[in-house]
C-alpha cells in the first residue's frame, strides 16, 4: 500500500499534464474538424468527437493500467511483446483490410486496429532490452547488426504494406542509437545524404531545360559536378596533409565521392522506376515542380490556405469556413492542424508546437535522469517516434515535407493511434517512476 | 563526443524543427495575405445580381421590348473531375460528343476551378428539357439570364441590338462579367448606362463543392440590384408596326416626324431583320448570312442610307433663292432647255408653277443669281462668295449634319462648299457653270430619308424646325438634354406660301405628280422625286407634310428601285398619313393598300 502512494507521488505529472492537454485540444479541434455547418452533437457516439471522447476514455483507463504495472513486466516481456506486434504485421498482411491502398488495418466491427502503431512501442522495448543487455555499448558489431535487425524487420513488414510514413518514424530509432554510442558521424551522414537527394530530385526532374544540356539532363551535369569534386578535393586536400595521412585522406575524398554519386544514382532511379506515379507526383508537388496535373497539389494548397487564412488569432472555434465547408482534405486526422491553424491562427498553432516541444524536451530530461539503460534508451525512442510523427506530419501540412499521411500524436482522430501513443509513453511514464527503486 | 552532449545535440535537433515550424506558421499566417485571399477565393463567392434592364415602351405606353429568362449551360472542369459522362450528356444536348469534349477542353483551359459556357442562351423550353438530368452530370448547372424579347420585331434598327459581351467589352468596362450582356448598336447601345441599372451583390459561404452554405457577414456586405430606367419612345407603336408591314418585299425607308415637337413617328429601314436571330447559340451563323443578304438587312437605310435629294431639293433652292432677293414670288423664268433639259409643257413658269412642273431650267437660273452675283469683278470670286452663303443657308435646313438627336448612327449626307470644290477643282479653277447640278438636287448633293422628312416639317412649320429625336422619357427624367432644340431655317415664314402651294397643287391637282397621295378630307402637301441610279430603276421618294396647317406629320419615302415618285412613294406616305391624322383603323382607300402590300421588290420597269 505504501509502496503505490510512491510510485503515484513519483509519476512525471508534467508529462501526464502535457499530454492530457494535448489530448483535450487535439479532440475539440477533431470536434470542429468534424463538426457539420449546423450544430455537433456533443453527446452522440456515431460521431467522431463522440467515438474520439470514448477512445480518449479508454485510453485513460489503459494508461491506469499500465501505471499499475510493475516496470520487470515490461522489461521481461519486451521480447514477447515485440514478437507478437510482428506476428502482428504478418497477420495483418495476410488477412487484413485494404484501406488507402494500403493493407494495414484489422477490421473488427466498425472500429479499426492498426498493429504498426503498437509495433513502434514493441520495437523500442526490443531495442531497449537489447542495448541494456549489452550495457548500452553500441561498439562490438554484433550488438550493431542485432539491433538493425530489430528495426528492420518491422519495418520490411511495413513496407509491404506500403506505409511509408510509419517506414520514415522508424527512422527515429537513429536518436536513441545516437545517444548509445553510435558515431556522429551518422548524423552527418543522414543530413548529406538529405541534401543530395533534394539536390538529385531538383536536376533529375525533367521539366528544367539546361542551355547547353537540353531538358532531363541535369541530374548528369550534378553527377558530373560531384565527381569533380571529388577529384578536387583528393587532389587539394593530399597536397596539404601530412604525408603519412595522404593516402588515408585521398581514400576518404574519393570513397565519398563515389559514395555521393552511386547515393544519388540510387535516388534517380528510385525516382524514376520504383516510386508510383503518385508518390513521385507528391515529391514533385513539394519541390513546386509543374506535374502537369492542377489537382496534384490540391491538398497541400488547400491545407495552406486554411493555416494561411488564420493570421494572428484565428477565425475563433468552429468559425473557420475552410474547416467547416470541407476544403481540407482528411481533415479529423493527418490534416488535424489545419484546423488549428485556421481557427486559433498564429498564437495558437505556435502554442500546440511548442507543447509538442515541451514534451520532448521533458522526455529528454526524463531519459537523462535514468539510472536504468533500459529506461534511458526507451525513454530515447518513445521521444524519437513522437518526434518523427511531429516532424513528418506538421512539416506535411506546412508544405516543408510531401504529403505522407501519418497522424499527429493523441491529436488525430483515430483509436489505434491514441491508444498506441498511450501505451508507448505511460510505459515510460511507470519505469521513470520506479528511478530510485530499481537499480538495473 | 561525450555520450552525455548528445543529448544536448538530439535536444538542438528538437528545438530546432519546432522553431521552424513557429517560424514557418509565422510566414504564411503573419507576412503575407496570399493564403488569407486564396482561402477567401475559395470559401468566398460573390453572386452578381442581375439587375432588369429598363423596358422600352411606345408613345402610348405600349411594350416594345422586354426581358424574357433563358439560360446557360455552366460546367465546372474541377468539380467533374474528369469523371463526367460525356457521351450522355452529348446525347442530352443533341450534340456530337466531339464538340462536348473540345467545350470541355476549352473550359479547363480557361480555368480548372471557374464555371464556364458550354451552351448558350437556351430557351425555357429547351432547359425544361434537359434540367431534370443535370444531377446526373456533376459540374454542370444552368445560369439564369435575361435577354430581350423585341415580340414584334418592331423599330429592331432604332433599338438596336442586345447581345453578348466580347472579350474587348470585358476588358474595357469592369461592370461586366463573362457572359453578360450589353447593348451593342442603336438607342441599346447609346443608352447602355441607364438602361443596364446597377448590379447588385450577394457574398456567399460556399463549400467545396461550391454549393452556397451561408451569407458571408450576415449579409451586411451585399448591396440591392438597381432596376434600369425605361425608355419611352417617340415610336407609335401602330404607326411603325403598319409601315413596317407596307414596306414588306421592298426596299428602302420610311421616317414620319410629328412638326411641332420633332418626335420621330416611325422609323422604318426595309429590309429589316427578326432580331431573335442575333441571340442565342445561332448568332455567328445567323449574322453572317444577314451581313452577306443582298438587301442589306442590317444597314439602316433610315439614318445612314444617303441619296441624291433630286426634285425635291427645288424647294429649298426657291426658298432659299427668295431669301436672298434674287427672285421674287412672281418672278418668271424662261425653261431654256439648252443649258439643261425639262418636262412637261411650260415654258414661263413662277415659282409656284416651277415647283409643281419641276422645271429644270427655272432653278438653273436661280441657282446661277445666286452664285455669280457680281460682287468682286472676279468671275470665280464671286462662285465663291456666292457659294459660301448659299451652303451656309441650304444647311440651316438641317442638310449636312446629322442633326444632333442623338439618332443613333445618323449621317449627316453631304453639302459641298468651297472649300470641298477648291479641293477638286483648284481654288478660283471653278464657277458656276462648274458646279450648276447642284442647282436641280443633284452632283455632290447627298441627303438621308432623315433629313428629307426633316425638311417636310420645316416646310410645315413655315421656317423652323425641332431637332428630330426618339426617347420622350427616359427613366421618368423625360427628354434626355440636347434632344429637343427649336432650330430656325433662317427663312420668314410669309415666304413659305408659294411653296406651300405648290406641295399642296402637287398633291391635289389632277395632273400633279403626287397624285396618289390624296385623301379625301385631308390636305397633303407633298413632293415626288425621282432619284437617278443608273443603270438600274429610279428610287421612288415622297416627302409630304399634313394637314397644311398646324401639320400633325411630316414624313419621307424611299422606295429604292422602284421607279417614279408618284408611283409607289406617294401612295404608302398617304396610307400612313391617313391612319395617323385621321386616326383610321383601316384604310378608305383599300385599293391603294392592296396594290403598295402586293408590291415586291424587282419592280417592273417602266418606259
Amino acid at each position: 500500500m505504501r509502496r503505490q502512494v510512491t510510485i503515484i507521488e513519483r509519476i512525471d505529472w508534467i508529462t501526464v499534464g502535457i499530454l492530457a492537454l494535448l489530448a483535450f485540444v487535439g479532440w475539440i479541434n477533431v470536434s470542429s474538424a468534424t463538426a457539420t455547418a449546423e450544430s455537433v452533437e456533443w453527446y452522440s457516439l456515431a460521431g467522431k468527437q463522440g467515438k474520439q471522447l470514448m477512445w480518449l476514455g479508454i485510453c485513460s483507463l489503459v494508461a491506469i493500467a499500465v501505471l499499475n504495472i510493475e516496470g520487470e513486466f515490461f522489461i521481461r516481456t519486451s521480447l514477447l511483446y515485440y514478437l507478437f506486434t510482428v506476428l502482428m504485421l504478418i497477420a495483418v498482411l495476410a488477412v487484413g483490410k485494404k484501406v488507402g491502398g494500403a493493407r494495414a488495418w484489422f477490421g473488427v466491427g466498425t472500429f479499426g486496429i492498426q498493429p504498426s502503431e503498437f509495433a513502434k512501442s514493441g520495437t523500442a522495448l526490443a531495442l531497449a532490452w537489447l542495448l541494456s543487455r549489452s550495457d548500452g555499448k553500441l561498439r562490438d558489431l554484433p550488438t550493431r547488426f542485432k539491433s538493425l535487425g530489430l528495426i528492420a524487420l518491422p519495418v520490411g513488414l511495413i513496407l509491404l504494406q506500403p506505409d511509408a510514413g510509419t517506414v520514415l518514424v522508424f527512422g527515429g530509432f537513429i536518436f536513441p542509437l545516437y545517444r548509445e554510442g553510435l558515431s556522429g558521424n551518422v548524423l552527418i551522414f543522414v543530413f548529406s545524404a538529405l541534401v543530395l537527394s533534394i539536390a538529385s530530385i531538383l536536376t533529375g526532374a525533367s521539366e528544367v531545360v539546361y542551355p547547353v544540356l537540353g531538358s532531363g539532363s541535369g541530374i548528369y551535369l550534378l553527377w558530373a559536378i560531384l565527381a569533380g569534386l571529388g577529384g578536387t578535393a583528393a587532389a587539394l586536400v593530399v597536397r596539404n596533409t601530412v604525408p603519412r595521412e595522404r593516402a588515408r585522406v585521398r581514400w576518404i575524398a574519393w570513397g565519398s565521392c563515389a559514395a555521393s554519386l552511386a547515393f544519388s544514382v540510387g535516388i534517380h532511379w528510385g525516382l524514376e522506376s520504383v516510386l508510383q506515379p503518385h508518390q513521385r507526383e507528391r515529391i514533385h508537388v513539394l519541390f513546386g515542380l509543374d506535374v502537369g496535373n492542377p489537382d496534384a497539389d490540391y491538398n497541400i494548397r488547400h491545407a495552406k490556405a486554411a493555416i494561411g487564412s488564420g493570421g494572428w488569432v484565428g477565425k475563433g472555434y468552429m468559425q473557420g469556413p475552410m474547416t467547416a465547408y470541407e476544403f481540407v482534405p482528411e481533415q479529423e486526422t493527418d490534416f488535424i492542424f489545419c484546423t488549428i491553424g485556421e481557427e486559433w491562427g498564429f498564437l495558437g498553432s505556435s502554442v500546440v508546437v511548442l507543447l509538442f516541444w515541451g514534451l520532448l524536451i521533458r522526455l529528454i530530461q526524463i531519459a537523462e535522469r535514468q539510472r536504468s539503460h533500459f529506461t534511458r534508451i526507451y525513454a530515447y525512442s518513445v521521444a524519437s517516434i513522437l518526434f518523427m510523427h511531429f516532424l513528418i506530419n506538421i512539416g506535411m501540412v506546412l508544405g516543408l515535407a510531401p504529403v505522407i499521411g501519418i497522424p499527429l500524436p493523441l491529436f488525430s482522430y483515430g483509436g489505434s493511434s491514441v491508444l498506441g501513443f498511450t501505451v508507448l509513453v505511460f510505459i515510460l511514464l511507470r519505469l521513470d517512476a520506479e528511478r530510485f527503486t530499481v537499480l538495473r | 563526443m561525450n555520450t552525455s552532449d548528445r543529448s544536448g545535440v538530439i535536444a538542438a535537433i528538437f528545438t530546432f524543427m519546432a522553431l521552424v515550424f513557429v517560424l514557418r506558421l509565422g510566414q504564411i499566417q503573419l507576412t503575407t495575405s496570399e493564403w488569407r485571399d486564396y482561402a477567401a477565393r475559395l470559401t468566398e463567392e460573390r453572386e452578381p445580381v442581375m439587375a432588369s434592364r429598363g423596358l422600352v415602351y411606345d408613345r402610348n405606353g405600349e411594350l416594345v421590348v422586354s426581358n424574357v429568362a433563358c439560360y446557360d449551360l455552366m460546367f465546372t472542369p474541377r468539380m467533374a473531375r474528369n469523371r463526367i459522362d460525356t457521351l450522355g450528356l452529348a446525347r442530352l444536348l443533341g450534340w456530337e460528343p466531339e464538340r462536348l469534349i473540345a467545350e470541355m477542353d476549352k473550359a479547363r483551359v480557361y480555368s480548372w476551378y471557374r464555371p464556364s459556357i458550354i451552351m448558350r442562351q437556351l430557351p425555357p423550353e429547351e432547359y425544361a428539357r434537359i434540367s431534370g438530368e443535370l444531377w446526373r452530370f456533376p459540374g454542370t448547372w444552368a445560369k439564369t439570364r435575361s435577354i430581350r424579347s423585341n415580340l414584334e420585331g418592331l423599330a429592331t434598327h432604332l433599338i438596336g441590338e442586345y447581345s453578348e459581351t466580347t472579350p474587348k467589352d470585358l476588358e474595357a468596362d469592369p461592370f461586366y462579367t463573362l457572359g453578360d450582356f450589353k447593348g451593342k448598336s442603336g438607342l441599346e447601345g447609346v443608352w447602355e448606362t441607364q438602361l443596364r441599372g446597377k448590379k447588385g451583390v450577394r457574398f456567399h459561404m460556399v463549400d467545396v463543392r461550391n454549393n452556397y452554405q451561408q451569407p458571408l457577414s450576415e449579409g451586411r456586405m451585399d448591396t440591392l440590384a438597381i432596376a434600369g430606367d425605361d425608355m419611352v419612345l417617340t415610336i407609335d407603336r401602330e404607326l411603325q408596326r403598319y409601315a413596317q408591314r407596307l414596306m414588306q418585299g421592298k426596299r428602302g425607308s420610311v421616317v414620319a416626324i410629328e412638326p411641332a415637337t420633332g418626335e420621330v413617328l416611325v422609323l422604318v429601314s426595309s429590309p429589316d431583320y427578326d432580331p431573335d436571330l442575333l441571340v442565342g447559340p445561332g448568332r455567328a451563323r445567323n449574322y453572317d448570312s444577314l451581313l452577306k443578304h443582298p438587301g442589306k438587312p442590317l444597314f439602316n437605310r433610315a439614318l445612314r442610307g444617303t441619296y441624291r435629294p433630286g426634285s425635291i431639293f427645288k424647294m429649298i433652292q426657291g426658298l432659299v433663292a427668295l431669301e436672298q432677293g434674287v427672285i421674287q414670288e412672281d418672278s418668271r423664268i424662261y425653261c431654256n432647255r439648252g443649258i439643261i433639259g425639262c418636262h412637261g409643257s411650260h415654258t414661263q413658269d413662277n415659282l409656284n408653277e416651277a415647283i409643281i412642273h419641276s422645271c429644270n431650267p427655272y432653278f438653273h437660273e436661280v441657282m446661277r443669281r445666286m452664285i455669280q452675283t457680281p460682287r468682286t469683278g472676279s468671275h470665280f470670286e464671286d462662285a465663291a462668295q456666292g457659294l459660301a452663303i448659299w451652303t451656309e443657308r441650304v444647311k440651316a435646313f438641317g442638310l449636312g449634319t446629322d442633326l444632333g438627336g442623338n439618332l443613333p448612327g445618323a449621317k449627316s449626307g453631304f453639302v459641298p462648299d468651297t472649300t470641298f470644290f477648291n479641293r477638286v477643282y483648284g481654288k478660283k479653277r471653278w464657277a458656276y457653270s462648274t458646279i450648276y447640278s447642284l442647282s436641280i438636287g443633284e452632283g455632290e448633293l447627298l441627303v438621308t430619308p432623315l433629313q428629307m422628312a426633316n425638311i417636310a416639317a420645316a416646310i410645315g412649320n413655315r421656317g423652323w424646325y425641332r431637332t428630330p429625336h426618339a426617347i420622350r422619357n427616359l427613366g421618368g427624367k423625360g427628354k434626355p438634354p440636347g434632344s429637343d432644340q427649336r432650330i430656325e431655317t433662317g427663312v420668314p415664314s410669309e415666304r413659305f406660301a408659294p411653296i406651300v402651294a405648290a406641295m399642296e397643287a402637287v398633291v391635289a391637282a389632277p395632273d400633279g405628280t403626287g397624285k396618289r397621295a390624296q385623301i379625301e378630307g385631308l390636305t397633303v402637301c407633298g413632293k415626288t422625286g425621282t432619284v437617278q441610279n443608273d443603270p438600274d430603276l429610279e428610287h421612288s421618294v415622297f416627302m409630304a407634310f399634313a394637314p397644311c396647317v398646324n401639320p400633325q406629320i411630316a414624313i419621307s419615302v424611299y422606295v429604292e428601285n422602284a421607279g417614279f415618285g408618284g408611283t409607289w412613294a406617294a401612295p404608302l406616305a398617304a396610307l400612313i398619313i391617313e391612319k395617323h391624322v385621321l386616326e383610321r383603323d383601316s384604310t378608305a382607300y383599300p385599293d391603294r393598300e392592296q396594290r403598295i402590300l402586293e408590291a415586291k421588290d424587282p419592280f417592273p420597269r417602266h418606259d
